[in-house]
């Protein structure tokens, strides 16, 4: 269990020195629309993390340069523009709605609407069948 | 009917997406450069720090440019490759490495070889972000007017330079 624990530790603190050894901005709010700009960006190295979780070197250029950009007064349009016209739309963890990804974007209410309807015409046809099985009462039972 | 219908269908649009999320290149993303003016850097060469380098020096003829650094254990490999394409004068090539200690830089290209007519020193990766770059090796070949025509990510193969970028040049020449 203790070498477990060191093991453990000793990982988790490698990660944390690949991440910046300084604070990017000392006012809370600048702090958090950097991160919350760093959240919406991905790592394209790494894919599944933003850049802001990625401890990828070139995760920290790229929090560098959004640092740098809002120092230079950029809107948070303007840095993600900047952004994907270098590294394309899958740089963005929220894609625009357009016609290559509404699919994307609808794919939560279709399943969400075709699976509402399944269980209903599923409880509707169960609980208009008499119950013939006097073990097992199934829905429609009183 | 539509009790077999149904799960028929649902299991065939999954087999769908899955047979081509399987055939899809999961590397390779498209860049949105190809078609662009290449981004103008101002870079210290390898060969010489105190010297800096343009790539607007090169407008005029078509140029592959490729991303590497020593750090890259793909880029060793893809090495030989590039020394080939340079033995055979395709085109010229410019080595750009990201993210490097000069050092070990000016040691690899004297002890594995230089396909590079000249390599420039991007050590802090501002002038790649301009580019997109985002894992070395990458190349991109470069048409006369300074427009990027193609991309690679990953190591290239003498495979991979006659399919996709060969046929660049040649379309190019005339």
């Amino acid at each position: 269990m203790r070498a477990f624990i060191c093991t453990f530790l000793l990982l988790t603190g490698a990660l944390a020195f690949g991440m910046d050894a300084e604070v990017a901005f000392d006012d809370p709010a600048q702090l958090e629309r950097y991160n919350n700009l760093n959240q919406q960006l991905r790592c394209l190295k790494c894919r599944f993390e933003s850049i802001a979780d990625s401890p990828l070197p070139i995760a920290a250029d790229l929090r560098r340069q959004v640092k740098e950009l809002m120092i230079a007064g950029k809107s948070d349009e303007e840095i993600l523009q900047f952004m994907t016209e270098r590294y394309g739309e899958y740089v963005l963890y929220k894609p625009p709605l357009s016609s290559r990804t509404w699919l994307l974007w609808a794919a939560p209410v279709v399943l969400l609407v075709g699976g509402v309807v399944a269980a209903f015409v599923v409880i509707m046809r169960k609980s208009r069948l008499p119950d013939t099985d006097p073990a097992d009462p199934g829905l429609g039972t009183s | 009917m539509w009790r077999y219908i149904v799960p028929i269908a649902v299991f065939a649009t999954l087999v769908g997406f899955f047979y081509f999320g399987l055939d899809r290149d999961q590397q390779t993303l498209p860049s949105p450069l190809i078609g662009k003016p290449a981004p103008v850097f101002s870079l210290p060469t390898v060969e010489d720090p105190t010297k800096t380098v343009s790539n607007k020096e090169f407008v005029g003829k078509p140029y592959l440019l490729n991303v590497w650094g020593t750090w890259c254990p793909e880029c060793r490999y893809e090495h030989e490759v590039l020394l080939e394409i340079q033995r055979r004068q395709d085109v010229v090539i410019i080595g750009f490495d990201w993210k490097d200690e000069l050092d070990s830089a000016q040691r690899w290209l004297t002890q594995l070889g230089n396909p590079y007519t000249v390599t420039v020193f991007d050590s802090e990766g501002r002038a790649a972000i301009d580019w997109g770059v985002y894992g070395a090796p990458e190349s991109f070949l470069v048409d006369a007017q300074g427009i990027i025509v193609e991309k690679h990510v990953g190591a290239l193969t003498m495979q991979i330079w006659e399919d996709k970028f060969l046929p660049k040049l040649k379309e190019m020449r005339e």
